[in-house]
């Protein structure tokens, strides 16, 4: 049985700008005009009725994978087959058994109410009249969106077009539905409301697989079957959550908020020290510092440099390892 | 039912909306009427101009404008119709991916979508053509349709929007791979039409290389043999050389030329901008 969802070697590249011979470019426009590889090399395999997901910073190639699978994008090399169709060949099955929804966006159809734009939609699909409508109702009920059934789109806020769009996604009841950072910008209570529905609609019925790519790490943590997490368009590692997190098993994660630091190279030539990554909270003027150790032995020599450059800290806690800290000990730091 | 024609009708009903949706019905309906009258208007106004000039009437001349610009209402729209649909869903809508992966012809889309403008251009240049008939007799607009013209002006009617639609997809592939200049392509191109396809004076005005353009532009026998059919007098528009079947022939080899043209550049276009990761760009330009 073909994998829902398949990548082999799966690679792209971004082409830079063009010179032009009648323009002269821009100061540090050099840099900037080569060619970028969004996809270096991807090999991946999703189980139909899984929900899969794709950790990883903006900018890792998470929006790139996604958009060669959904078949807008066509790949540099390498091959991508969906529901056993080639991407690149044969895309017209694919998109018959696909959907997609990405966060963050304000899509649609302004002069449209809602669930005509839905509805619009499900038409495109083949969907009959009468079951999209009932479905229709059905799943705005379920995302909170009835009461706005019947308003135009302009007139309605970006968290609820974003409900709408998640909406759109549902409708059609496709087989592989990919979800693009589906929560991005919403608030706590519509974000809880789409993870709940998306493991509800996986795991409530059979052949159903979803495809999700975030960056909060909790949401991967706890919606997904199994995690791919991917930095500068390579797969670092993919596993179930916990297998991630026991990949760092033998290590200590520990977190500091210190006062901004001048230097912080020596902690990377110290004994012991796996990786850490830091971040700085301009609000409160402080540095937030994650160190994954081999054991807990160098944190007595870390506490030393911080005080050496003159700096307080404020908080010092031992955690359980994280996806992040799974990441940071990968890649040297962390999601921002 | 067919992917190809629930495309057409859903898109066609989408077109439908945005063009007659914006605001209530009674004032779509004056604006409507009150937008192709206007246009007359301007019309009279040129001749006029033109009359007070050279101090003499040329009512023949008048009505082969008016009746060519009465027709040129089908070309502005319906490639402004085609040209804008990748433009809007990709830039204004931001719905072009979700339409694009999902299972239907992009093509029978497009085509769907600038159905609803024809129809909304019909209903324009009725206007026109009944307010220079019942208004402007007096200066030289006449028409005459005999029931027995009825089919051949059918049918060239058909095969001058089907054309259109060609030559609106085959410039529209080109806007996947453009963000600002599609714009452009969709003033200058009618532009050229209205110049070199005898719409306001014959073709014997022009230069012989502009009459060379004309001659190689479908829509020039589509104008000519709707002012066979519609007017009582026939003007030297330089192809009068000939009868009517080979002017329809004429346009109808053309007219599966563009065609098939039509949908090898949009193919071209649409896997270039695939290829390009540009079918979803948005630039804000």
């Amino acid at each position: 049985m073909p994998y829902a969802v398949e990548t082999r070697d799966l690679t792209r590249v971004f082409a830079g700008k063009k010179k032009h011979w009648w323009r002269k470019p821009k100061p540090n426009e050099e840099e900037s005009r080569g060619p970028v590889t969004a996809l270096d090399g991807v090999s991946l395999q999703i189980h139909e009725g899984e929900l899969f997901g794709l950790l990883g910073p903006n900018g890792a190639g998470k929006t790139t994978l996604i958009k060669i699978l959904a078949t807008l994008l066509l790949p540099t090399s390498g091959m991508a087959f969906v529901a056993g169709n080639d991407v690149t060949k044969d895309p017209f099955p694919i998109r018959q058994r696909i959907n997609m929804v990405s966060g963050g966006e304000t899509s649609g159809y302004g002069l449209l109410t809602t669930r005509e734009n839905i509805w619009m939609f499900s038409q495109f699909y083949g969907v009959p009249s009468k079951v999209s409508k009932a479905r229709i109702d059905e799943l705005m009920h379920a995302f909170g969106l009835w009461d706005k059934r019947d308003a135009k789109v302009r007139l309605i806020s970006s968290g609820q077009r974003q409900k709408m769009n998640m909406i759109r996604g549902f409708v059609t009841e496709p087989d592989i539905l990919f979800l693009d950072e589906p929560t991005l910008g919403l608030d706590v209570n519509a974000a809880r409301t789409i993870r709940e529905y998306v493991m509800n609609w996986v795991r409530g019925q059979s052949g159903k697989t979803v495809l999700l790519t975030t960056h909060y790490m909790a949401e991967a943590d706890e919606m997904c079957d199994r995690i791919a997490i991917i930095d500068k368009g390579k797969i670092l590692a993919c596993d179930t959550p916990e297998n991630l997190k026991r990949m760092i098993h033998t290590q200590t994660t520990f977190r500091l908020e210190v006062d901004p630091l001048q230097d912080t190279s020596t902690f990377q030539r110290m004994d012991g020290v796996v990786n850490f990554s830091l971040r700085d909270d301009a609000s409160k003027n402080r540095t937030e510092l994650t160190f994954i150790l081999e054991n807990e032995a160098p944190v007595a020599e870390i506490l030393s440099a911080i005080t050496a450059q003159g700096a307080k800290v404020h908080a010092l806690r031992k955690t359980e390892p994280t996806l992040e800290d799974v990441f940071i000990s990968m890649v040297g730091r962390g999601f921002e | 039912m067919s992917t190809y024609w629930r495309t057409f009708k859903t898109a066609a009903w989408l077109g439908w909306q945005m063009d007659s949706n914006w605001t209530e019905p009674w004032l779509f309906v004056i604006y409507s009427i009150v937008k192709p009258v206007a246009g007359a208007f301007i019309l009279i106004f040129m001749y006029v101009v033109i009359w007070s000039i050279n101090g003499i009437p040329d009512p023949h001349s008048f009505a082969f404008l008016y009746i060519g610009n009465a027709f040129f209402i089908f070309v502005g729209s319906t490639l402004l119709g085609t040209f804008q649909v990748i433009q809007s869903d990709r830039e204004w809508y931001q719905t072009i991916r979700y339409v694009y992966i999902s299972p239907i012809s992009y093509y029978v889309y497009i085509l769907g979508r600038a159905f609803s403008k024809i129809v909304v251009s019909v209903f324009a240049v009725l206007i026109t053509l009944a307010f220079g008939v019942f208004l402007l007799g007096s200066y030289g607009v006449q028409m005459q349709l005999s029931l027995d013209r009825l089919p051949l002006f059918f049918v060239s009617l058909a095969l001058g929007l089907f054309v259109l639609l060609a030559i609106g997809i085959t410039l529209g592939a080109a806007t996947f791979l453009m963000a600002r200049h599609s714009q452009t392509l969709a003033e200058a191109v009618p532009g050229v039409f209205y110049v070199f396809c005898g719409v306001l004076f014959p073709l014997t005005i022009l230069p012989s290389w502009g009459q060379a353009i004309g001659e190689a532009i479908p829509l020039t026998y589509w104008f000519e043999i709707t002012r066979r059919i519609l007017l009582p007098f026939q003007l030297n528009t330089g192809l009068a050389g000939f009868d009517d079947l080979e002017i329809l022939a004429f346009l109808l080899v053309s007219t599966v030329i563009f065609f098939g043209l039509s949908i090898g550049v949009f193919k071209l276009g649409e896997y270039l901008a695939r290829r390009a990761g540009k079918i979803d760009m948005t630039t804000s330009y």
